[in-house]
């Protein structure tokens, strides 16, 4: 069994989440810090970091220091990021599949 | 990494099996290799179908019931190649716009009669954003993938 968290830590699942899609959604609109997007949604400013860290390792959200605080957008190279996702996804699935038919081919010989 | 080497991803990998078998473990076992994570249902998969012929889908089962068809056949030609559509948006939801939709050519190529070569080919994967085309010229800075994601937004907006 998965676990959530280590969902996560591969960026693959980083858009399973609902509240990472709306926080995506409203930095489509405009950059903004964690203070701001934490207005917007039923959740506390820690948990908007914690998924903001999330976004930025999977590559799809960048911060910069904007005097104090810090400024969160969307990655320009995105269609980067939705690859690197796609090549994660592809590399473990070629993996399984190595494993699943030499095994299969093992039993049968 | 140019924009039309990252609208593709690519993988070749060798199998100890005849080309019948490592075409038949793809697409009849794909649910026992496809990572399972790779889920937009609300529950756990049970049951991941490849329906073998063309204008059939790719779906999962989950233990609640419920299914996702998020691939379509569109070429089954056992045991040399299969194609399908990848129906998954950069949001993890279902693109039911096929315009909107990238696609995976699979080849089988028999290297010995004991073993077989798969080559995967993941292409147009730029589609999967409506309106990239209009931005082409400004991916490299924040015009393309901003604009993007808005025109993504404005679609969910419209649903509701």
């Amino acid at each position: 069994m998965v676990t959530y968290d280590e969902r996560d830590e591969d960026g693959w699942g980083a858009l399973g989440d609902g509240t990472r899609r709306a926080i995506l959604l409203s930095l489509a609109e405009r950059a903004q810090a964690v203070v701001e997007l934490a207005a917007q949604l039923p959740i506390s400013r820690p948990a908007v970091s914690q998924h903001l860290k999330v976004l930025k390792d999977a590559g799809l959200v960048t911060g910069r220091a904007a005097g104090n605080r810090r400024v969160y957008q969307l990655n320009a190279a995105g269609l980067t990021a939705l690859r690197d996702q796609l090549d994660t996804f592809w590399n473990r699935t070629m993996a399984g599949y190595h494993e699943v038919v030499e095994a299969e081919e093992a039993e049968n010989a | 990494m140019n924009e039309a080497n990252a609208a593709v991803v690519c993988r070749q990998i060798v199998v100890e099996a005849p080309i019948g078998r490592a075409f038949a473990v793809f697409t009849e076992r794909f649910g026992d290799f496809k990572p399972p994570e790779h889920n937009l249902l609300g529950a756990d998969i049970t049951e991941t179908v490849f329906e073998p012929h063309v204008g059939g889908h790719i779906y999962d089962r989950a233990v609640d019931g419920s299914e996702c068809r998020w691939a379509r056949v569109l070429a089954f030609e056992p045991p040399h190649r299969v194609v399908f559509s990848w129906d998954i948006s950069p949001y993890w939801q279902i693109e039911s716009n096929p315009d909107h939709t990238s696609e995976v050519e699979v080849r089988f190529v028999a290297e010995s009669p004991q073993r077989t070569r798969l080559e995967l080919e993941h292409r147009n994967i730029d589609r999967h954003g409506p309106g990239w085309e209009g931005v082409r010229e400004g991916v490299g800075d924040d015009q393309g993938w901003p604009l993007y994601l808005v025109r993504y937004a404005h679609l969910f907006t419209e649903d509701r």
